[in-house]
This record gives structure tokens, sequence and C-alpha cells, in this order.
């Protein structure tokens, strides 16, 4: 076990207990070829919290993302999950230990139904082997009806009854996204990344969306790591908000801080020129 | 009138609601009582389990400090526990309030306060968060108690509970509070006030119904015995718990009976739902049946053309059939074993889809339904029928008894219920489901209901000669005299026209005139798709309602009205002899109607007074012009040349008119 920063956390405005560091991202650089995509970035990520990425286009928010769910590799720097430091990981190796993730086109089963994708989140949990999962037998069958009922719960408490059989060809748009969640939050994560999830979305479906998201950190206390456009959506969401621009770390902080920080001004609202 | 009715000696002591579920128990302990759709299965609890889950949420409210009188109120959607939180609420003595779960918080705020409600009982955070902005203006709430705990965890809960631990602490609290419930319970008698529900007020503020254990239980009884009712019967109950019918339904008559209420899983899957339960008792409002309906037509157009054409050959073989067979009148025995070959392939699958295969006994109400869609189902073999009732009558005024059913009457008294019609044919009723009182307002209870106990419905109807069957004509308010004496009655020649699918409004006119006229609203949608259909090109709604062979339809449909409308003998003076097809569609935006789209028929008359004066006129054309109100508030004027029709109309107006 390495020496992460042994602390309490803190406690939010509305009285929500923030625990200590679940995941530690330290010096990371990625690149690309000659593109540095991540430039020397550090910050971390504490159980319970929502945890927002912002940034302009192609500051490398998405990359980021994709570090955290092992799809990329960085060439610097360490990734410390619950106090260790990450081996070089598959993503389902990753997403074995508990970090699930939705993305930004969404990438669902179109043709299968809403039910059967949910239940694609809980792969990780099957452990019946080919001949009695085709034979329908012993394990396999109780193993269906356990997961089943999780994701039942799920169902409910996304508010997707209605569309349960429904295949996924057929939804719009928003509902797609809510189905996109439910899946990953089949997987029971220990920490949720949401790649986007308001993109595309009219106010009343961010709406929606939003309220899920606090519910389901509210419920589950699911760690929660988005990267989102919407700045108020952002601001009013988070906790805690780390702030790219060109593969840099130009702000990190509670939202207050963050909006009041002349970098972060200036990476979005650009410099006047004298 | 042959009339039945109850009187307490038969009920014995089932004097109220927690009475017969204590004898449900006993007697079908073991049948299933409700049913709801939660994480995909259908959960069950038998009459035992419900009378046990109640018990303890009655003991709950005790510990909460419920008294004798208090009222609770309910909000949510259909859910078991929340039909228990009634009971549990009448088993301590407090008065159930269940309120309309869409209702904004300024209608709750009213409402709440009017009645002092105590405890508050909600479904889930939307309802919650209701209450608590009610809360900053009505004092009176003491107690907030939820059913869905989601996203409830970071609220204040030193005045609030979660229902499940509320039913927790009244199971512990048994040896305690047992006997005071059980004191409490015994004290109900069938003048103790069951339930009050507030009515939707269309006219002011909504009014408190207080409605007795005598008026629930002896409407529920008389009721399902008029339809034979029995154990093992199942509703779904999806309507609004507010709604004086969801109380007779699911509560009345299911404790009354013994038979099963299911709740659906959400208000979107209430169709499904409805399929996966297959009721055998059925309510449901017109739209509901017209929607089903569109969907059936719409899917068999785009169904395989073998498909399509047995659909409709057997379908007009139904149309023949299906309704003298519901009504038991002789059948040859070819036509029986046709439609039998066609319930085996059309109207068995169809109604397997819909969810109505095992329906005994169905009904619909509220507004006037469609004679072709009625037929509809009545043709498939779904035993539709109307009835006529209203909240300070515990439902039930008339209902259609089997055998005698029609689209245009609402059927003969139900049991126990005597109905008169007064001079201005105004219908009045007097029976043991008449309300008691409107709570806190004993001037409207003496306007409403007289000395006597009769109560004045506000409606205009008549008895039909020879069959008994009452029918409703429209709001006595709007019912006026023609110029000869004889009867003018708007609406309902106007729900004639608007039965005709390409009609999407009609205002009639005639009030102390000698004959009627009408102004006529397309519907865009119906004509504009037949428009496309036959090649037909326009660029707006002015153009498309001044195509000659639009009128044309209009005519043959207004021609239809009135031969129809001969067919009566009081309102025959009601038919339409000039029609005109209005250039605009009568708008809230411009006040012509109310925003829940009724016609506003003094502002139509006064804002189109020149169109009214030409056609008595027996003009064959005149220019409008018409002030209107675009979306975004700006003020425009619409410019028109209107053609003026005379329509064939039909019987004695004809004779009189050639005696002239």
């Amino acid at each position: 076990m390495l020496d992460t920063q042994k602390d309490e956390g803190y406690t939010t405005a509305d009285g929500r207990k923030i625990g200590g560091v679940a995941m530690e991202m330290r010096n990371i650089t990625l690149r690309f070829g000659g593109v540095v995509a991540i430039k020397d970035i550090s910050f971390d990520i504490r159980w319970g919290e929502i945890r927002a990425i912002i940034g302009p286009n192609g500051a490398g928010k998405s990359s980021m993302l994709n570090v955290i769910s092992g799809s990329y590799h960085p060439q610097e720097g360490d990734v410390i999950y619950k106090g260790y430091k990450r081996p070089k990981m598959r993503p389902y190796q990753v997403a074995r230990m508990g970090i699930a993730r939705t993305f930004q086109n969404i990438a669902l089963f179109e043709g299968m139904s809403v039910l059967d994708n949910i239940m694609t989140g809980r792969l990780h949990h099957m452990k019946a082997n080919l001949f009695q999962q085709a034979m329908w037998w012993g394990k396999a069958e109780r193993e269906e009806t356990e997961n089943r009922a999780q994701v039942e719960k799920i169902i409910d408490f996304l508010e997707i009854q209605h569309i349960r059989k429904t295949p996924v060809s057929r939804l719009p748009y928003g509902l797609k996204k809510r189905v996109e969640l439910a899946r990953a939050l089949a997987a029971e994560p220990s920490i949720l990344l949401l790649d986007e999830p308001m993109a595309g979305m009219n106010v009343e479906e961010k709406e929606d969306m939003s309220r899920f998201i606090l519910d389901v950190n509210d419920e589950f206390g699911t760690t929660t790591v988005l990267i989102e456009h919407d700045m108020g959506v952002v601001m009013d969401l988070s906790d805690r908000v780390v702030v790219m621009d060109y593969g840099k770390k130009i702000g990190d902080g509670t939202p207050d801080e963050v909006r009041n920080n002349e970098e972060v001004i200036k990476a979005y609202l650009g410099v006047a020129h004298e | 009138m042959t009339t039945t009715a109850a009187t307490s000696a038969d009920l014995g002591d089932l004097c109220s609601i927690p009475a017969l579920l204590a004898r449900n128990a006993k007697q079908y302990g073991m049948q299933t009582a409700y049913r709801e759709k939660e994480f995909g299965i259908w959960q069950a609890w038998t009459w035992a389990e419900t009378q046990a889950e109640v018990r303890a949420m009655a003991l709950g409210f005790l510990v909460l400090g419920m008294n004798r009188g208090d009222y609770v109120a309910i909000i949510g959607r259909n859910r078991p526990a929340l039909y228990w939180a009634m009971v549990a609420a009448q088993s301590v003595g407090a008065i159930p309030v269940p309120l309309y779960q869409d209702a904004v918080a300024e209608e709750m705020a009213y409402v709440l306060d009017h009645c002092g409600a105590r405890f508050v009982i909600c479904g889930d955070q939307e309802q919650v968060d209701k209450v608590l902005e009610v809360q900053e203006t009505v004092s009176c709430i003491e107690e907030i108690a939820y059913l869905d705990k989601r996203g409830m965890r970071k609220y204040d809960h030193s005045h609030m509970n979660w229902l499940d631990d509320v039913m927790r602490e009244g199971r512990a609290a048994e040896t305690r509070l047992g006997a005071e419930l059980d004191k409490r319970c015994k004290e109900l008698t069938l003048e103790s006030t069951c339930v009050m529900l507030y009515t939707s007020g269309t006219t002011g503020k909504p009014k408190g119904v207080v409605l007795s254990n005598r008026n629930i239980i002896v409407t529920s009884k008389n009721s399902s015995e008029f339809d034979r009712l029995r154990p093992g019967d199942e509703i779904l109950a999806y309507l609004p718990m507010a709604w004086v019918g969801d109380f007779i339904f699911a509560i009345g008559q299911a404790y009354w009976t013994g038979f099963c209420v299911n709740c659906p899983e959400s208000a979107q899957t209430m169709l499904t739902d409805l399929r996966e339960i297959g009721p055998t008792y059925y309510f449901a409002p017109p739209r509901i049946f017209e929607t089903m309906l569109t969907t059936v037509m719409i899917r068999m157009e785009d169904a395989s053309p073998i498909k399509r054409r047995m659909f409709h050959y057997f379908m007009e073989h139904a149309r023949k059939t299906g309704p003298r067979m519901l009504d038991g009148k002789s059948v040859g025995l070819g036509e029986r074993l046709k439609y039998a070959l066609g319930n085996f392939f059309v109207y068995g699958p169809l109604k397997d889809t819909l969810g109505l295969r095992r329906i005994r006994v169905a009904y619909t109400a509220g507004e006037a339904i469609g004679p072709e869609i009625f037929d509809f189902y009545r043709s498939l073999g779904i035993n539709l029928k109307q009835l006529y009732g209203q909240t300070e009558a515990s439902v039930f005024i008339t209902q259609q008894p089997d055998g005698e059913v029609r689209s245009d009457t609402v059927g003969v008294p139900s049991p126990g219920v005597e109905v008169r019609i007064a001079e201005n044919g105004e219908v009045f009723y007097r029976s043991p489901g008449t309300f008691e009182s409107y709570y806190k307002n004993a001037e409207s209870t003496a306007s409403t209901k007289d000395a006597e106990g009769w109560v004045a419905t506000g409606d205009a109807g008549f008895f039909e000669e020879g069959s008994g069957h009452l029918r409703i004509i429209d709001r006595a308010k709007d019912v006026g005299k023609m110029a000869d004496g004889g009867m003018f009655a708007p609406k309902y020649v106007e729900n004639k026209l608007k039965f005709f699918p390409n009609i999407l409004e009609a205002v009639v006119f005639g009030n102390n005139r000698d004959r009627c006229v009408a102004f006529i609203n397309i519907d865009l949608g119906a004509v504009g798709s037949w428009a496309e259909r036959n090649n037909i090109g326009y660029s707006s709604y002015q153009e498309l309602a001044g195509l000659k062979s639009v009128l044309d339809q209009i005519q043959s449909h207004v021609e239809q009205v009135n031969e129809s409308v001969a067919q009566d003998k009081m309102l025959s003076g009601c038919q339409i002899h000039r029609f005109l097809v209005l250039h605009k569609e009568l708008d809230a935006d411009d006040g012509e109607m109310t925003r829940t789209r009724k016609v506003r028929r003094r502002i139509v008359e006064e804002k189109f007074a020149d169109l009214i004066d030409a056609l008595y006129a027996g003009q064959d054309s005149i220019y409008t012009e018409t002030e209107v109100t675009y979306e975004d508030g700006r003020k425009g004027k619409l410019k028109a040349t209107l053609e003026l029709r005379d329509a064939k109309v039909f019987g004695q107006s004809t004779a009189r008119i050639a005696a002239e």
C-alpha cells in the first residue's frame, strides 16, 4: 500500500459526508505519437463525491476518463486506486474492479431489449459456465433470477418500467442515455464514469438526468465522475471540479472556487487583446 | 320505480369499511385482495394479509397521535399501501381525503387548508415537495408520511416518516394500543363519515363532499348486486384516487364483494398491465376507448392485405350480430356460426391484445361516447355499458341493465335511486348514496340538496317513452327554448356533429329563434390527410376550410345529423337549417374557448354576430374580418369570404316550413 493522504474527507454544504481518497491520479501524461493529450495532471477522487471534469473542446477530458477506465495507458504517471498503484490492465479487468462507465456516443446493443441491455451490465456477477447457461440449469437459473431482481430495482429506480421490453433502437435519445446509465449501475460500481451524460438533451431531459445522478449518489452512495459541457449543470451537480485546457490542469476545487479562477475565466471567455 | 333499496337492517354489523375488511379476512382470507406490479412482478396480498397490513398502519397512526375526526390527506398514484392508508385512517376514526396527485401546490394548499388536514400521506418525493411548499402558508399539517423512500434521505425527518417505519412502530405497539384500536373500530356506524372527496370545481373553489358509510356501503351493495359482481372479479385501479368512481370501485365495491384490486406499475405501463391482468370489471372514460380504437385501426392499416380483409369482413359481421347477441336477442344459427368463426380469427385475438377478453362488465361515463366507438366494443362481445352519476350521489344515478344497452341513453335509475325531471328539464335525484353535506359550506349544501333530500344535478334530460331510459341532453343552464316553444339543446346536436372525425368543433345557435344554424370547425388532421390522399392542394386552414369538396362533405355530415335529430320528437326542432365552416379554428388564445377546450358560447355569439345575422338573413356568402391573436401575442386581422349553405332538414320541421 502506498502512502495516500490519510484524511477523513469533508462534509458538503447540503450535509453529505464525503469519504477519503478513492482514486488518485499522479502526474499523468498521455501522448499519442507527438501529440500530448494530457500533460502532467494530478488530482484525486473521494468516496461518495460527484467529481466533474470540464474544459473546452479538445482539452483532453475524454482522454482523462479513458485513462481512469483503463482504455488508455498513460506513458507517465500512476493511477492509485483504493490505496494501491494500479498495474496496466485491460478495460474489462478495470470494470471488474468496480469502475463502470457510459459513453459520449451511446454504445448500447441496438437490437436488444432494454432489459437485456441492462442485464449485460451484470455480466461480472454471473459465474455459471457455458454448459450451464446453455441448458438453463442449476447455477445459471439461480444467477439469472438474482441478477434480474437487481436489474428490476434499477429499472424501478430510473423509472423505465414502461420500456422494459422495448428494443433500444426504437427509443428516443434521452431514454437511451438513461438506459446506458442503468446498465452502468447494474454493475454495482464503486466509481461511475459518465461521459457527457446530458449532451444533446433538452432542458427537461437534462433536469431528469440531473435528478437521477443526484439520486444515484444519494441512494447508493456511488462515487461519480462526469464530463459535461453544460456549465450550469456541472456547477449545480458536482462537489468538486477539475478544469482542463490543452491537456493541462488549470483549476481544481469547489464550483465556487473554480468559477472565480482567473485561468478558468480566460480559458472559457478568452482574453481581451490590448 | 321498482327499487330494492337496502336498509341498515340488511347490513348487520357491516357498517364501515374496516368492518367489511374484517369480514373479508375471515370469509375470503386466502383469496387475493390486492396486486401491484413492482420490480417487474405482480406482488399479491390476500385479504388476511391486507387486514394485517391495515392494522399495522392504523396502530402506527395511533402512535403518531391521530385522533377521531382528524382529516388525513392522501396524495399519490394508485398503490395498495395508499388504499390501506385510507382504511387505516377510517379504523382510528379519522377521515381520509384523497387528493388529485397532479394538482399544483396552490390548488393543494386550498384543499389542505379547507379540511384542516393534520396528516398527509404522500406517494413519493414529488408529492412531499409540494406539501412542504404548502406548509409555508398552511399551518394545520403536523405529520407527513411517505411511501417511496427514494430521494428522501436528506429531508428533515422531525415531522416526517417513512410509511414502513410507521407500520413497524405500529406492530410494536400492538399490545399497548390494540385494544384502543378495536374500540375505535367498533365506534364506527353507518352515520359516520366514510370519506371526503373534493369536486374538481369547474366553477369556483372545490367543494368537499362528505360521504357517510351509509352512502358508500349501500351504494356499493346495490350496484354490485345490479351487475352481479362476485369474489374473484378483477379490476385495474388506474383512475385518480381522488375521484369518487375510484373510491366506489376500488374500495366500496371491492370490499363489499371481496374482489381483487390491481394497481399498475406506473402510469405509462397502464395498457400493458391491463393486458397482463385481463380485468373482468372495467371502467374507462370515453377518451380511453377512443384511443384504443384509433390504435387498432391504424395498426390494421399497416397489416398485410389478407389480415386486413379478414378484419374488415368479420368486423362487418360483428357490427350486425354482436350487439344483438349481447342483448340476448334471437340470432340465426348461421349467423352464430359465422360469429364464432370471427371470434376465433379476429375478435378473440383482438380482445386479447387490448386486455379486454375476460370482461363481464365495462362502464364508460363522464361525457358522450361516439356511437361508432361504443358499437365497436359491443360488437366484439364486450359488455360495455353507460352510467350517469356524480360525486354527490356516490357515483350511481342511472345505469344500463344488461340487455338494454344503447349509446344514446344513460340507462334506468340505479337500485334505490329515485329520479325526477323538473319543469325546466333539470334532472333531480334522491338516493341512499346522496351526500351528507358540503364540508364547511352550509349555503351550497342547502342550494343543492332540498329538505326532502332531492339533489339538483345541473344537467337537463328526459325519460324516453317506452324504454324508461334517461337521456341527458345538456347542462341545464345551456338549454333554451325555440321560438315555437320546443326545447333547444345545442350541446346535444354539437356532440352528434363532433362524432364525425372531420368535425373538430361545432357551435349551434337558435335560442329564441325559429330555427337553428351552426358554425363548424373542420379537423385539420382528418380533413388534411383526406386532402393529401386525394391530391388536393391547400396552403392554410382557411383555404382548406373553404374548398367546395370539403363543404360538400360537411354538408352531408350535417344532413346525417339532422336525420338522426329528427328521430327525436322532443328535439327535432334543433335540426340545423343553415351552416358555415369558420375560416379560423376557435382558440383559447382568442378567448373563444376555455383552456380545457370548451366553447364559450356567448363570446363566439358576440364576436361573430355578423355571420349569425347573415345565416338567418339567408345570404349565400359574406365577407368578414376577424381579429386574431398569434402565439407570440401579436394581433392580426383575418379576412375571408365565407360560403353559407342550406342543409336538408327532415320530418316535422320540413312540414312546418312547407306550411308557411
